[in-house]
């Protein structure tokens, strides 16, 4: 499930900014913990955003994606009080949807 | 563990060591997404990765920039954005080619998003940074060096 994402979405002159804030551990699988044992890899792997029910952006996660990962995009159109949906999926399965009307 | 470590090294790339990955009991068949470019995130070298992502050799161009430190000081966030003037933009990718797996994000902007995207990345030394953007079905390619200092002193 995962914490709530933070999300912004601000309409200016026509164009639509969206900032999302993602809270995810992000787990490369590289990292060995204190006995020594690999910590399994635990990352987003797909994200997409949508602007009603249009598709704005589409995104494919590597591990190299920072812990708790941030992305800032801009699409044309949107108008205030419109919903901007963000959902993402993980290698295990875990998916988290937030939405956040445009200001 | 250390074993199936050198194990899985020499079995080499690709199908290889996916296989063998497998077999290890090291990923599980639910990883295997669908739409997840798995062949891509799992190259290792640009070339590869390039590869995968059907890119071939992307011409180098003014048009695509790459933006982020010169210095980070801090290899697990490094702030990167890519931003081209190009038209008709479908996909951008931001690569790292000393990262482990040089794919970092890979990104499809349906028509109306601008091709202007940033985001926040790992390093695990310092590296070319490339923005790869497919633009009216061609790819282009641009790159930065981002520097990552591990002592935190800012050298």
């Amino acid at each position: 499930m995962g914490n709530p994402m933070k999300i912004r979405a601000a309409n200016k002159d026509g164009v639509t900014e969206v900032k999302a804030l993602i809270s995810h551990e992000m787990e490369t699988g590289q990292r060995k913990d204190a006995n020594g044992a690999v910590v399994p890899a635990h990352f987003i792997t797909e994200l997409t955003v949508k602007h009603n029910d249009k598709l704005v952006l589409a995104s494919e996660f590597g591990t190299a994606i920072s812990k708790n990962p941030y992305l800032a995009f801009k699409f044309k159109g949107g108008a205030k009080g419109d919903k901007v949906v963000v959902s993402w999926k993980d290698n295990k399965g875990d998916t988290r949807t937030d939405e956040v009307a445009i200001g | 563990m250390n074993n199936q470590r050198r194990t899985v090294l020499k079995a080499g790339s690709g199908a290889a060591l996916l296989s063998t990955l497998a077999a290890a009991g090291l990923i599980t068949p639910g990883m295997a997404l669908a739409d997840w470019n798995k062949a891509a995130f799992d190259a290792k070298s640009m070339a590869d990765t390039l590869k995968a992502l059907g890119a071939g050799s992307p011409a180098d161009s003014k048009d695509v920039q790459v933006t982020g430190p010169d210095i980070a000081e801090n290899g697990a966030v490094v702030p990167v954005g890519v931003g081209t003037t190009l038209p008709n933009v479908s996909m951008v990718a931001i690569l790292i080619e000393k990262n482990p797996n040089a794919l970092a994000a890979a990104f499809t902007l349906p028509e109306g998003t601008e091709a202007n995207v940033q985001t926040r990345v790992k390093m695990g030394q310092t590296s070319n940074v490339y923005a790869l953007v497919k633009s009216d079905g061609k790819f282009f390619v641009a790159t930065k060096e981002i520097k990552v200092t591990l002592g935190g002193c800012g050298g």
